[in-house]
């Protein structure tokens, strides 16, 4: 139980750290953590998560630390109440490593933004999280999303052209897109 | 009202009516604390705009910490991140308790079969989006195309990704600072 709970902060911890670039980065670094790493969910279940995080309110960082703080105890074989506690230090986790960076480098950060060396890191930070994006949708485009059966996934990659077409090229809202979607799923299956 | 009781209370209200993330909630901030309630100016506000961006983790959750320090120091951030967390918090509370119930019955299982590849293209959209404003070119295009690749065929773990690329970046700097020297001396 305490096992579960430090592997918990440690990880969620870490992604706060480490998470560059803003939400949708952050899914890679989850992913690679909470489905690759401990197993704590499965590709698809952290799919449904995202599309529930888009539609209700909230940064998509707390949405899935609570989500999975909760679910990784339960599924442990821990009571609901442990589940809770759990998806507290998952949360409360994730935000530490902000709070602690502000308190050391509020003071001196405004200062050096500008520096040559700070400009250099983001110079490759940048287009790191660039790939980070792009690893998060490639690693995502798998059996578990998109179906194993032929027709299954001919359905799942029209679904998966138009919304891109829709959200990239005509800037579509995502809530309104993932909700059609919902409502094709529902009636083509 | 008590100060960081209403600062919670704003942050509440302004993560709870933001659906998309952080970037959605900036122009309620800024209409709240800059227009309506002045508690701090407009040139602070982008300062700290641009610190939270610059900072690893929640952006979000680093505007609410940064304005709540500057205005209340550590009590200040701590309920304002407080406010902006609780709406969330509760209501993935509530999907993880009762969504899981729900989530064999088939018509439910049928409408997520549709959603999914919605998710991944909204996330695959995005990644050209940031590539254009990373300035992305044909020197460094390599940097996206190798890290994705290390991390979708080999298993390899984004925050290695970060670390090296923010350590190769500064090294680089480096190099190109020394080399810029030994131009001048030329």
């Amino acid at each position: 139980m305490i096992i579960l709970f430090l592997k918990l902060f440690y990880t969620f911890f870490k992604i706060g750290l480490f998470g560059f670039g803003g939400g949708y980065a952050m899914i890679s670094m989850i992913q690679g953590e909470v489905v690759t790493r401990y197993g704590w969910l499965s590709t698809s279940d952290f799919t449904d998560i995202i599309a529930l995080s888009q539609m209700t309110p909230g940064p998509i960082g707390i949405n899935s630390a609570t989500y999975v703080g909760y679910v990784a105890v339960v599924n442990g074989g821990y009571s609901h109440a442990m589940g809770i506690l759990g998806s507290a230090i998952a949360t409360f986790s994730v935000v530490l490593p902000s709070f602690i960076l502000m308190i050391l480098i509020s003071r001196f950060f405004l200062k050096y933004q500008r520096h040559p060396a700070v400009e250099a890191v983001f110079s490759g930070l940048r287009p790191g999280v660039v790939g980070l994006l792009a690893a998060a949708a490639l690693v995502l485009m798998n059996g578990e999303n998109f179906g194993t059966e032929h027709t299954q996934q001919i359905v799942s990659a029209i679904l998966f052209i138009a919304v891109f077409i829709a959200s990239y090229r005509y800037k579509a809202n995502p809530i309104m897109l993932i909700i059609g979607c919902g409502i094709l799923g529902y009636l083509i299956y | 009202m008590n100060f960081y009781l209403k600062s919670f209370l704003i942050f509440t209200r302004i993560g709870l009516f933001t659906i998309g993330g952080g970037y959605a909630m900036v122009p309620l901030i800024e209409a709240d604390l800059v227009d309506k309630r002045k508690w701090i100016s407009k040139e602070d506000f982008l300062d700290l705009m641009a610190l939270a961006q610059t900072v690893p983790g929640i952006f979000a959750v680093n505007i609410a910490i940064f304005i709540g320090y500057k205005l209340r120091r550590f009590w200040g951030a701590f309920w304002m991140a407080a406010g902006t967390i609780l709406p969330s918090f509760v209501i993935m509370l509530g999907i993880a308790l009762f969504f899981r119930q729900f989530q064999h019955i088939e018509a439910v299982e049928n409408i997520f079969k549709g959603i999914r590849p919605a998710v991944v293209a909204l996330i695959a959209a995005p990644t050209f989006k940031m590539a254009k404003s990373a300035r992305i070119s044909r020197y460094n295009i390599w940097i996206p195309v190798v890290s994705a690749l290390l991390i979708w065929l080999l298993g390899f773990s984004p925050i290695y990704v970060i670390i090296l690329s923010g350590a190769g970046g500064y090294l680089y700097g480096r190099y190109r600072h020394r080399q810029d020297r030994k131009e001048e001396k030329k």
